[in-house]
């Protein structure tokens, strides 16, 4: 017979304490600041949920959050298709398979702040060398410092160019993980091209792919450094994500309370996008 | 249904073989008969495999042709050759049940969908896979799995041939016999051209009227299982089917007679040819332990069940017996006696002597 007892608990312990280190308490210090205010001096006064109804019925916030998911709606849209094609298309073995990977690795491993540099210096109108092939070149008239389309266009642009290479790399690990037999038997099957696709290669690749969703989903959600380099959330408010808007409260204006309500929401929200991707995408499994 | 035939069949991976040694395939002539239930037979690497994707078109061959009821099939991609196939692991489309599986080389083909409905359900009935129609054929075990791969085969009634490349190594010994006495059913109620690539024995045997035996991209011998274990036309088969296998002994010829260690054995017929290396075959079923003959101690026995099998050493030589009884001691001086009618010779591995009239 076993005896039963809580001793377990105490294997758990030490993963208890450092979440609460590294988690729990520096969340804690942000739920204290949301719900108060203060002059400095650490002098604190009761507030309540004021913050909170006040962001939540700020329209600054609501523009900020409009931009928020527009961005990532877009990235999302064009990043996770292309990455697909973009593996489809590379070669399955031979001497070119290494070139490819590392070719695609590399935007990965560039800082993001060298990428908002780079992007800024290749963009701007004139002197950049883009910008000046868009407007001296083509005629086209391109400036991202002053046009809330072209500024757009670059963060958009700019993330895909960065981060595509993520969906790239853990689609192709799920489509070279497919066995032989499964084309053989597809073309025996009479299987079309796009029936291959639809029944071998897509659900082989559906748990990288939920994965690659879900990371595009939380990085360009929480996304602050590229665009807040590029361009510093301008022209104007057109490319003030959540996160730069985030920054501006907290640090411009030493608005803490207000900041610290809107980071909870801004987390609350990621956490219930990334759990409805989730639960949507793997749906199908638990059947 | 159709009859199939490999004419002059050789093929190369490399772009410019050079030799024969850069052949995977070394000049294959072989008949397949509509109907048939054939197996092909070899150790891994010998050239089943390439044969098996040729005449599924998933190869094409170096040279050669191969025919399908005299057409030409040389050049065509599989899905015009009308055959089936099942792989060593088995092939299912997850994000489909069972009942879209089967109908999915049907739906392919524009096949009406009534049609379709009666021949899975026919199919599913021969499977016993009737209850699991509707459940999604991720969840099923490997062995149901397998056999969806086959159903998916042989759900097309006008398929000319289904092949089978080892479709029985992801499975559980237990369930291994009966789905090999399932595949030996369904052969004979649909009657299609079967070929079942393998490399155990056993599942060969069991399942082919005729075995093909490769080695080294080459057919060794085409026969049936009793022709294959009585009259091995290479020392290759004579080892590689039976167990134990058939002791292959170094012998001279002299003066037509054979000499194996000094002792002159008789064997089944006149012999052919001349020159080359000479070896004695003869299988352990047909050696006893007498008391005259050829001398020799016994070195091993190991009991195996229903009879014991004794190893003894003639000089260097090792000499495997079948004995009813395991009833002998260590290093015990016996004679051997070889049955004159299973006793050959063979030239440079090739048998050697004639059948006794």
């Amino acid at each position: 017979m076993k005896t039963e007892n809580q001793r377990a608990w105490f294997f758990v312990l030490p993963v208890l304490l450092l979440v609460a280190f590294n988690a729990l308490v520096p969340i804690m210090t942000v739920v204290n600041y949301s719900v108060q205010e203060t002059f400095g001096n650490n002098v604190f006064f009761w507030q309540g949920l004021d913050w909170f109804e006040n962001i939540l019925r700020s329209d600054r916030f609501h523009a900020a959050l409009g931009r928020q998911f527009l961005f990532t709606f877009l990235i999302l849209i064009i990043e996770v298709p292309l990455g697909i094609i973009v593996a489809l298309s590379m070669p399955k073995k031979g001497f070119w398979v290494p070139v490819c990977l590392v070719t695609m690795a590399l935007p990965m491993l560039i800082p993001w702040n060298v990428v908002g540099s780079m992007w800024n210096i290749f963009t701007l109108p004139n002197i950049g060398l883009l910008g000046y092939f868009m407007n001296d070149v083509l005629g086209v008239n391109y400036d991202m410092t002053q046009q809330p389309i072209s500024a757009w266009i670059t963060i958009v642009v700019m993330d895909v160019w960065h981060w595509t290479s993520l969906v790239v790399l853990l689609s192709y690990a799920g489509l070279v993980s497919i066995p032989d037999a499964y084309y053989q038997a597809a073309k025996i099957d009479g299987a079309s091209p796009w029936k291959v696709f639809r029944y071998i290669q897509l659900p082989k690749m559906k748990t990288v792919l939920t994965i690659a969703v879900l990371l595009r989903f939380m990085d360009s959600f929480n996304i602050y450094t590229e665009p807040f380099v590029l361009t510093g959330g301008g022209p104007g408010n057109s490319t003030t994500l959540l996160s730069i808007d985030l920054v501006k409260i907290a640090l411009g204006q030493f608005d803490l309370g207000p900041a610290a309500a809107m980071s909870l929401i801004y987390f609350a929200i990621t956490l219930l996008v990334s759990w409805l991707f989730y639960t949507l995408m793997t749906k199908d499994d638990a059947q | 249904m159709a009859k199939i035939t490999l004419s002059n069949l050789r093929h190369s991976y490399l772009s410019n073989p050079t030799g024969p040694q850069d052949y995977a395939l070394k000049e294959i002539d072989l008949d397949w008969n509509d109907g048939g239930a054939y197996a092909l037979l070899g150790p891994s690497g010998c050239g089943k495999s390439t044969l098996l994707n040729i005449v599924s078109g998933l190869l094409t061959p170096s040279e050669g042709r191969i025919l399908f009821d005299d057409k030409d099939v040389t050049n065509l991609p599989p899905d015009q050759r009308n055959i089936a196939q099942v792989f060593q692991f088995p092939v299912i489309y997850d994000t489909m049940t069972v009942r879209e599986n089967l109908a999915f080389p049907l739906r392919n083909r524009g096949v009406a969908e009534p049609k379709i409905a009666e021949r899975v359900a026919e199919i599913a009935t021969m499977l016993e896979v009737e209850e699991m129609l509707d459940t999604r054929a991720a969840h099923l075990s490997p062995d149901n799995k397998q056999k969806i791969s086959m159903g998916r085969g042989l759900v097309r009634d006008d398929v000319n041939v289904v092949m089978f490349d080892e479709p029985l190594t992801v499975i559980d010994p237990h369930l291994k016999w009966k789905l090999r006495s399932k595949l030996k059913e369904l052969h004979h109620r649909v009657r299609a051209t079967m070929i079942y690539v393998t490399h155990d024995q056993t599942e060969a045997l069991t399942f082919a009227d005729q075995v093909v035996v490769m080695q080294e991209g080459e057919v060794v011998q085409v026969g049936t299982p009793v022709e294959l274990f009585e009259r091995p036309q290479h020392t290759f088969v004579g080892h590689f089917i039976g167990s134990p296998g058939m002791n292959i002994l170094p012998a001279s010829v002299d003066d037509g007679r054979v000499i194996f260690n000094g002792n002159s054995v008789r064997v089944e017929g006149g012999i052919t040819g001349e020159g080359g290396v000479t070896e004695l075959g003869v299988r352990p079923e047909f050696v006893s332990v007498s008391d005259t003959g050829i001398p020799a101690r016994v070195r091993k026995v190991s009991d195996v069940g229903r009879h014991a099998v004794i190893e003894t050493m003639v000089g260097d030589t090792r000499v495997r017996a079948v004995a009813e009884t395991a009833n002998f001691e260590k290093g015990a001086e016996v004679h051997l006696a070889f049955q004159q009618d299973q006793t050959r010779l063979y030239r440079d591995g090739w048998i050697a002597t004639e059948v006794a009239s």
